[in-house]
Formats: structure tokens, sequence, C-alpha cells
């Protein structure tokens, strides 16, 4: 069997985790935010999973599980919150929603 | 009888200060929820059974304390109600002293202020605002009462604001009349400057015995005067300092110029508190004092020679003046540097007389001048009266019986208390050797301190140092003994004057051919009953008050005198009186020529009305003329020398403090420096959620280095 060295797999953790933040930081849609916050998520999850394996620790595990169902929670409030913004806009671009100056 | 009065009327002070209180607040509250739908009859109920309950209770109280003072001759009813204030060693309790001195005072504000509510309820029958009207004065009779029963000085001083507001408030009672309310405001600020003085003394007062204000333990401090006299300046500043405000509130040279303009006031109120109660208030303070005043032989002779030269000043005054209310105000500042006059040369007893006597010719005087001003339709130029005799007999009775009791004529109530004051103005002097022996003792004290500091041995203060410091001192009460000659000259050519205004007053008024005009002297008619008794009751005192107080018989039959022997008691202990029958009688005859010299010169000049005479004489000295009717342009004067510097100086203050400095400088500009900060920063936080994510990332990326 061979064995994948623990760097690979923070290697990518780590990109994933930057793909997910590039797409946070850049894209205008709310969904395709959304959808990068779930990368990012599981950059963590991927990493997490991996260092609890090499270290041979439970925690890591339950840790992962605990991460998969907050994440299902914060993608059903954001959602509908895209939802909500969706029916006042009708359109999800975040840029709409710089009314703080206003 | 002596069933009915109480053993100790203590209990019944909280009583007769409280009811004109409730009366006030009554009337005050219905009157403004129910306007119209409150009756006046009610008004004149509550605010005058408030009054003559207190007046009964009074007199109970006074029968009761002469029941109590035949066994115990200085008895006093005292009442302690609460403690109200209590900061370390300073303690003021709201408590009642009903003692000698305070029972003539209560019964003179109640009785006259009886008399002046009721005389109220037919002059002021026809004005809007009665309940208010009743409603100040109800509270005016609250805070004098507070003032002369109050057992210490915090309480006199509640009391002096209290009838300072309710004499402002009255001033400008028909305060839509631009003048009227200005001239209470005149009569506020004046009154302000005095009672800064007084405040002031208070606290030095305070910080010097200790923190007592109480009378009792002031009156026992100050008996040491050993202790005391270590601080005589300190002494004489409080007690000037405490003059002054007696200046402002009885209306004394250089603050008397008031008391002229809040004539303004409805009649009634000039009768009640700018005549017989609240600008005497100043006196009652010093005679309430004057077991401190007498340890200040200077400052003694400042306050009478102050009220001597007062009683010349406005009696000078008061002989131009043509407004009826005018002179008798003048009248008023003349007749009250007459009691500063007694008490400030130790004769307190006599000052005190002189304030009762007066209160009731006084007040005699205003309301008949109200009760012709009624019959004239608010017409108050003597020179446009005249005849008024046929139209108005009891007016004109009790008005001439009041005259005659001003002017000194025996025996009616003035001749014998300005006569008191006279005579003992030249009677007493102040103890030289008594208190030269205590200032002797306190520089023995301060010697025996200094040589203990030297440790050498050697006295400080020798013993020739100090029997030359003493017969200074001595030598500087000189200056008392003419301070007393000064003020009799002055107080004997203002009797004069005195007698010479009043009937000018009178004869213009009441005698010859009336100048006034055929409609309004054909009106003109007696008041309703309610004045025309008041005025029958006060001439009725105006004619016999003096009795209780004659000196005949070496003093025995002075009953007022010894009455207030009690209160003077500590004062007499560093006076002496030196008077000889021929002093006493020799006076007595010659006021009572002068006063006779007054009026004759009054009827040779206006006894027949507005005579060619007295017009001609007014042709003779233009200048003079003009000088007096001007009131010496005093008012003037300070208009010039302090209220427009005062107002320049207030007007650059606005423009450059309040304006530049505390507007510009330190309210708007903090504005805008922060409007300017918040201008900057608010693009940080414009709702760019990726914005906010990309700071978040930074910020984390910024931790983690370091961190790591």
């Amino acid at each position: 069997m061979t064995f994948v060295p623990l760097g690979h797999y923070l290697a990518l953790g780590a990109v994933l985790f930057v793909v997910g933040l590039a797409g946070v930081l850049t894209r205008r849609s709310a969904l395709v935010t959304l959808m990068s916050i779930e990368i990012m998520l599981n950059a963590v999850n991927l990493t997490v999973v991996a260092f609890a394996r090499y270290k041979g620790l439970t925690e890591g595990h339950a840790l992962a599980f605990f991460n998969i169902a907050v994440a299902a929670a914060e993608a059903a409030v954001g959602l509908a919150l895209t939802l909500a913004v969706f029916r006042l806009h009708k359109a999800v671009d975040i840029d709409d929603l710089r009314i703080l100056r206003r | 009888m002596s069933g009915f009065i109480p053993q100790n009327a203590g209990a019944l002070l909280p009583w007769i200060v409280m009811l004109p209180l409730v009366g006030a607040l009554t009337n005050f509250v219905g009157g403004s929820l129910l306007r119209r739908s409150w009756p006046r009859q009610l008004v004149y109920f509550i605010a005058n059974v408030s009054v003559l309950t207190s007046f009964v209770l009074g007199v109970i109280a006074f029968l009761s304390l002469r029941e109590v003072m035949h066994t115990e001759p200085d008895a006093a009813f005292r009442y302690t109600g609460f403690q109200w204030i209590s900061a370390g060693v300073f303690q003021v309790d709201v408590s009642f002293l009903f003692d000698q001195l305070s029972a003539v005072m209560v019964l003179v504000v109640t009785g006259v202020g009886f008399l002046v509510h009721l005389y109220s309820t037919g002059y002021m029958d026809e004005d809007p605002s009665l309940p208010r009207y009743f409603a100040y004065l109800n509270l005016f009779i609250f805070s004098m009462l507070v003032l002369v029963l109050g057992k210490n000085l915090a309480l006199l001083f509640v009391g002096w604001e209290g009838v300072g507001a309710c004499s402002y408030l009255l001033i400008g009672f028909w305060f839509d009349d631009m003048a009227k309310a200005q001239a209470g405001q005149k009569a506020f600020v004046v009154n302000r400057i005095g009672d800064f003085g007084f405040a002031i003394a208070i606290f030095m007062l305070l910080a010097y015995a200790q923190g007592t204000v109480d009378y009792d333990s002031l009156r026992w401090y100050f008996s040491d005067a050993a202790k005391v006299l270590d601080h005589g300046t300190t002494i004489t500043a409080i007690c000037l300092l405490l003059f002054l405000g007696a200046a402002g509130k009885s209306a004394q040279i250089p603050l008397y110029v008031w008391l002229p303009d809040a004539m303004a006031g409805p009649t009634p109120v000039s009768a009640l508190i700018h005549a017989a109660t609240m600008v005497t208030a100043g006196v009652y303070m010093v005679a309430r004092l004057n077991f401190l005043y007498v340890l200040s032989p200077h400052a003694m002779a400042v306050v009478t020679v102050v009220g001597g030269a007062t009683a010349l000043f406005a009696a000078v005054i008061g002989v131009t003046q043509t407004d009826i209310k005018k002179v008798l105000a003048y009248s008023t500042v003349s007749q009250l540097g007459y009691m500063f006059v007694g008490v400030g040369s130790g004769a307190f007893a006599a000052g005190i007389f002189h304030l009762y006597t007066h209160a009731f010719f006084k007040a005699c005087l205003f309301l008949g001048a109200g009760s012709v001003i009624y019959a004239m339709h608010h017409e108050q130029d003597i020179l446009k009266m005249g005849g008024l005799a046929r139209k108005l007999p009891i007016t004109r009775m009790t008005f001439l019986l009041s005259c005659l009791a001003i002017a000194g004529i025996p025996p009616l109530a003035g001749f014998f208390s300005k006569d008191a004051i006279l005579a003992e103005t030249l009677a007493m002097k102040p103890k030289a050797e008594v208190v030269a022996h205590y200032y002797e003792r306190s520089f023995a004290a301060q010697a025996s301190v200094a040589a203990e500091a030297k440790t050498d041995g050697t006295p400080a203060i020798e013993d020739a140092r100090r029997t030359e410091l003493r017969a200074q001192y001595i030598e500087s009460l000189k200056v008392v003994d003419t301070a007393h000659k000064v003020a009799f000259a002055l107080a004997l050519i203002a009797a004069f004057l005195t007698a010479f205004y009043m009937f000018r007053l009178y004869f213009l008024t009441f005698s010859g051919q009336t100048r006034a005009d055929h409609h309004t002297y054909d009106h003109a008619h007696e008041p309703p009953w309610s004045m025309g008794l008041t005025l029958v009751v006060l001439a009725f005192f105006a004619l016999t008050a003096g009795l209780l107080g004659t000196p005949f018989g070496d003093g025995k039959w002075n009953l007022f005198d010894h009455w207030l022997e009690p209160v003077f008691a500590t004062g007499g202990t560093y006076l002496q009186r030196e008077m000889t029958h021929t002093l006493e009688y020799g006076l007595m005859g010659l006021s009572f020529a002068i006063a006779l010299a007054g009026i004759g010169l009054a009827w040779a000049l206006y006894g027949a009305g507005l005579s060619d005479k007295a017009i001609g004489l007014h042709a003779r000295f233009p200048g003079l003329h003009r000088l007096v009717t001007n009131k010496f342009f005093v008012d003037e004067f300070y208009e010039r020398a302090l209220i427009e510097p005062l107002r320049t100086g207030s007007k650059i203050l606005f423009g450059v403090v309040d304006r530049l400095v505390i507007d510009i400088g330190l309210v708007r500009l903090p504005g805008y420096f922060l409007l300017g900060c918040g201008r900057l920063l608010r693009v940080l936080q414009d709702g760019d959620v990726q914005r906010y994510a990309a700071f978040v990332v930074l910020g984390v990326a910024a931790l983690a280095y370091w961190l790591i």
C-alpha cells in the first residue's frame, strides 16, 4: 500500500483553502461565495483528518464530522439569506449590498 | 384666662410659621388649576384666615411668654424641628426661637400683615390674578416669619432670601408693564449686592465660631470676650459685611436706590413689605446679633453714621418728590436710617421700638395713600390732587394722625420712639475700660505664647508696649463718640425735614382747592369698609403705640425697654448709658419744637394748597431744586459708573470669550474635527463584505506571522 506522506495532504489542504479564500474575496455572486466557503471548510476538514490519521487520534475524526454538520447548518442559513437577498434585488450580487454609507 | 395659655408655647411656633405657607400653596394651586372657577371669596377667606390664625397664635405665645417671665425673667420658647444640615462640626437645625425680640417682630408681622391682607381684599378686588397676589402675600408672611423666628443665621438667611423673592414677585406683580417688571429686577439685583456681603459674613462666622450659626451658641461663644478679642479685626469685618446685607435689605446708603422704584408694586404691598416689615429685617438682624456688634465699637460707629446720613439724605430728597408714594418711600428710607442710628449707637431697644411704631404709622400712611389713589383713579401726582379732605374724611383723619405721629408730635407713636433714639445716641458710649481690659488680656495671652516660642524668657510684648496698645485702643474709641454726635446732628436735621415733607404731602393732598379735573374729583369717594377699617385700626395704633415706651419716671414706664432687656443683656455689659434728666426732657422739648417748626413751614408754604410762595422758592434756587428733584442724580451716577462699564464689559466678554473662545474654539472645533475623522473613516465600513473579509485575512495572517 502506497503511503501518501502528510505533507501532500497538507499541501492539498492549503491549496484548497487558498482557492476557497480567493473565491470569497473576488467573486461577486453570493452563491459562489457560499460555495467557496464550503471549499475552505473542507480544506480544513482534510487537514484535520490527515493529522488525525497520522497521529492515530480519534478527536480529529470527530472534529471533522462536527465541521460537516456545522457546514450544513451554515449552508442552510447562507442559502436562506441569499434567497432573501434575491427576492429584494432580483439578483445575488453582493455589491448590491453596499448600502451602509447611504 | 390663664387656663387658655399654654405653659410652653414652643409647640405653637411651627404652626405660626406654616399656616401662611399652607394658605399660599392652597391659593396658588387652586388659582392656577381652576382659574376662573376658584372663587375670589375663597381666596380672601384662605389668605386672611391663615394670617389671622398665625396672629392669634402669636398673641397666645406672647401671653404665655409673659406668664413664664414672672418666674424666669430671661425665658424664651424654643422648638427644634429636625436636623437640616450635618457636615462635621457644621450642624444646622430647623429650629425656632420665640424670645422677647421675636415676639415683637411676630406680632408686628402678622398683625400689620393681616390688616394689609384685609385692606387688599378691597384694593385688589378687580384684579384678574387675585389668587396669585394673595399667594405671594401669604408666602411673604411665611418667609418673614422664618426670618424672625429662625433660631440660627442659616434660617434667617432662608427667610431673608424668601422675603427678597416675594418682594421681587410683588413689585413686578403687574409684569406686563415693562417699567414695573424692571423695578422688580432692580430691587432683586441691588439686594444681591447686599446679600453677597451677608453670605460672606455668615461663612466667616462659621469658620470663626467653629461651625455654629445658632444664636444661643453664638451668644455663648462670644460671651468669652477674651478668646474672641484676639481677632478684633475679624469681628469688625464680619459686622461690616453683615451690615452690607442689612443696607441692601433695609435700603441704606449706598444701596437704597431700589426702594423708591419698588413703589411700582401694588400699594398694599408697599405698605407691608416696603414700609412695615421686610425692610426692617436689617434692623432686626443687627439687633439680634447685638452680642456680636458690641464687640466692635468701630463697626457700630459705621452703622450709626450711615444710618444718620441716610436719614438726612432721603429726607432731603423726600422734600421735592411729587409722587405720593415716592414721598412715602423716601420717608421710609429716612426712618430706617433712624432705626440704624438707634441700633448702631447701642440703643437696640430704642431702634426696635422705632421699628414697631413705624410699622403702624407708615403702613397707615401707605394704605391711606392707596385709598387716595383708589379714589383718584390711579392718579399718584400730588400736584394734581388737593381738597380731598371733604371727599375722604376717614382717610384724611387717619392720614393726619399718622403724619403727626411720624413728625414727632407728642403723645403720638413717632414722638417717643424718635426721641428715644435721639437721646440714647448721645447717652450711649462703649465701655472703653471693659473692652480695653479684654484687649489687654488678649495681648497678654499673645505675649506668653510668643515668650514660650522664644525660650530665652524675654516677653515678646513688653509691659510698656501693652499699656501703649491699650491707650491706643481707648484713644481710637473717641471716634465712636464723634460718630454718635454726627449721627445725632444728622438725625435732628432729618427730623425737621420729616415734619416738613410729611405735612407738605398732607396739605398738597387734602387741603385747599382741588387741582384735579372735575370728573375725577366729583367721583372721588371713600373706599369700601375693609380698607377704611384697616386705616382706623392702624391710626389707633399710630396714636397709642408710643405709650409703651415713654421715658418718664426714670424709665419705669418704659415697658418696651424692659420687655426687651433679656435679649440685649449681653450687649449691655459693653455699653454705658449716661442719661440725665436735663438731656432727656431737654431733648423732648427740642424735638417737639423742631417738629412744630417743620409743620409750621409746611403750613406757611402749602397750607392753602400749592401757593405762589412755594413755586417762587423753586424758581429762586433752580439749580438746587433740579438737583434734589432728580434725587442727586444717584441713579444716573450708578448707571454711568457701574452699570454701563459692567454692560460694556459683558458685551466684550460675550463677543470674545463666549462667541469666539467657547462657541467656536471649544464647542464647534472639536465637532468639526470629529466630523472630518468620520468622513475619512467611513470609507472603511461601507458594507463591502469582501473587503471586510480581506481585512480579516490580513489580520489573521499578521497574527500568524507574529505568533509563529
